[in-house]
């Protein structure tokens, strides 16, 4: 973990209410793909917990949904500089992909599978790519992931665009040898219980310090109490406890 | 450079900077990042008598200038605290430390103490009195004279470490209480734990927190902490602990001269993971600029 001013180098939208920011730094703490950084605003107390997209060199790449008062304040930052905290949480495990690993990101939960699935490519690995949104209009980063070579999926709620439903729908017609995945809970639900491999969870919850100290995101699992912070946010499905 | 250095309970500590417990785990997050042998001490983690999973989540709300948190006492309880905690901590810590203890029973917090009270690394006891007694409806023990007083002589009884009592700030009359711990054997008195806070989402129309409500902690709280620190030192006669919303080197001096002999920082540590070391480097500048050559001096002053 690293405390350090990063400078804002772009920060444009992507969606109505989804932002693509790039900061420059250091960024020499983020190694794991899934991890997080914890993100400084002015006027507001708690960090922002944000999943890091993608690191190349000394520029760190995050997608960001505008839901409250610190999403809001960061749409309108166009220059200067970010308080970070960088490197923070347990990612993604690429050693256990197999050849051909299957990922499903889920609206703001697309992001880290940006920088997973190039690591993975680098590694040689045939990459499939899940991304499921609401409506064509909240699409982002589909042609991104083209670009690294990754076999993409479109899934919509409403049909507008690509496969109509959820990502599971379009999960059935691929074959995969593990699998990765981050957005909102209902899918991971429903990911957890279609997948026919193992496969690793990202998950969200409201942190107090993003490192480990205050016990404020802990969750039960099968291998005792974890902090979501600390011990996750990515959990492996064999200790996924869910709670309801 | 002025003299950093305080007597708590017997104890020097190389300056009155304390984290506070539950925002310091058992330091070795911390020690990651700094050398924390930089600090006075730090109150460890609150321990009960059986391991604790604590609130469901959501635990944290936002608010201006501070936080509410429902953690509810996570810990794996005193015998893993002892066999497992304490052996990583002292890997990074080799000065004597602040034991946080809680309870549900006054047994349970003589259970408690009396086993930490054996630990060599153990330098005070801290005995949070905020916990609801589930022999008395509910109701904390902190928030009657009566049962604080309970509460410190069962621990007076089985400890030879000096205990502190930290008391909430969700009373009627805080004097009261922390004259009814002196008397009942008290060797300090430690303030304020949180203030009982609510947050609502608009959207959910819900609140925010899964135990609904939560300790309201940070800058906000700091001028009902200096108040109250206040108020509990000029009654009472054992050093006072003052704790609440503390964030940099001036509140620490101000919360001295309000009578504190040491100074806990909870919330800072959360949002800035060095802040009690700048406020260490930060403190013999700030004496300076004030004209405090030795900090033992300014306990109390105002």
């Amino acid at each position: 973990m690293k405390q350090s001013l990063f400078e804002i180098i772009e920060n444009i939208p992507l969606t109505a209410d989804v932002m693509k920011m790039r900061l420059k730094g250091d960024t020499s703490e983020i190694t794991a793909p899934g991890t997080f950084v914890n993100v400084k605003l002015d006027g507001l107390f708690l960090r922002r917990p944000i999943s890091v997209c993608d690191v190349e060199g000394d520029v760190l790449t995050i997608i960001y949904k505008v839901v409250g008062r610190g999403t809001e304040q960061m749409r309108e930052m166009q220059n200067g500089t970010l308080d970070v905290l960088t490197g923070l949480g347990n990612g993604y495990d690429t050693s256990k992909s197999g050849a051909s690993p299957l990922l499903l990101g889920g609206g703001v939960g697309v992001p880290p599978m940006y920088m997973l699935a190039k690591r993975l490519i680098a590694e040689g690995k045939k990459v499939s790519v899940i991304l499921g949104f609401n409506k064509e209009s909240e699409i982002f980063c589909e042609d991104d992931f083209k670009a690294l070579g990754c076999d993409v999926t479109v899934t919509t709620v409403d049909g507008s665009y690509g496969v109509k439903g959820f990502v599971t729908d379009a999960m059935k017609n691929i074959d995969y040898t593990y699998f990765y995945t981050c957005g909102p809970e209902p899918m991971l639900k429903a990911i957890y219980k279609a997948s026919a491999t193992s496969g690793q969870f990202s998950f969200e919850e409201r942190m107090g310090c993003g490192f480990g100290a205050c016990m404020g995101c802990s969750c039960k699992t099968v291998t005792g109490y974890k902090r979501i912070c600390k011990d996750g946010p990515v959990l492996e499905k064999e200790e996924i406890l869910w709670e309801n | 450079m002025g003299k950093l250095s305080v007597d708590l309970c017997g104890i020097e500590l190389d300056n009155p900077i304390i984290p506070a417990s539950g925002t310091f785990g058992y330091g070795y997050e911390f020690a990651e990042l700094y050398d924390i042998n930089v600090l006075g001490t730090f109150s460890f983690k609150g321990t009960t008598k059986d391991p604790r999973f604590g609130n469901p989540t959501p635990r944290i709300a936002e608010c201006y200038a501070g936080m509410i948190n429902a953690v509810g006492l996570q810990n794996p309880g005193v015998e893993k605290v002892i066999s497992e905690e304490l052996p990583k901590m002292r890997k990074c810590f080799n000065k004597k430390v602040m034991a946080n203890v809680s309870g549900f029973a006054v047994e349970d917090y003589a259970y408690t103490c009396e086993k930490l009270d054996k630990c060599e690394e153990v330098g005070w006891l801290e005995v949070n009195v905020s916990c609801p007694n589930v022999h008395g409806g509910g109701m904390s023990f902190g928030t009657s004279p009566e049962a604080a007083a309970e509460v410190t002589k069962a621990v007076k009884k089985v400890t030879t470490k000096p205990v502190i009592i930290k008391l909430s700030p969700n009373v009627t009359d805080i004097v009261s209480i922390a004259k009814a711990c002196e008397e009942a054997g008290a060797d300090g008195i430690s303030l304020i734990n949180t203030m009982l806070g609510m947050r609502i989402d608009l959207k959910t129309k819900k609140p925010v927190i899964a135990n609904k409500m939560g300790g309201f902690s940070g800058p906000a709280i700091f001028p009902v902490a200096v108040r109250m620190v206040y108020q509990v030192s000029h009654a009472v006669s054992i050093p006072v602990v003052g704790m609440g919303g503390v964030s940099s080197a001036e509140d620490v001096i101000e919360m001295m001269l309000a009578g504190a002999t040491a100074v806990e920082v909870g919330a800072a540590n959360l949002i800035d993971p060095f802040a009690c070391r700048d406020i260490i480097a930060k403190l013999p500048e700030v004496m300076a600029k004030y004209g405090i050559d030795n900090l033992k001096d300014i306990i109390g002053v105002a």
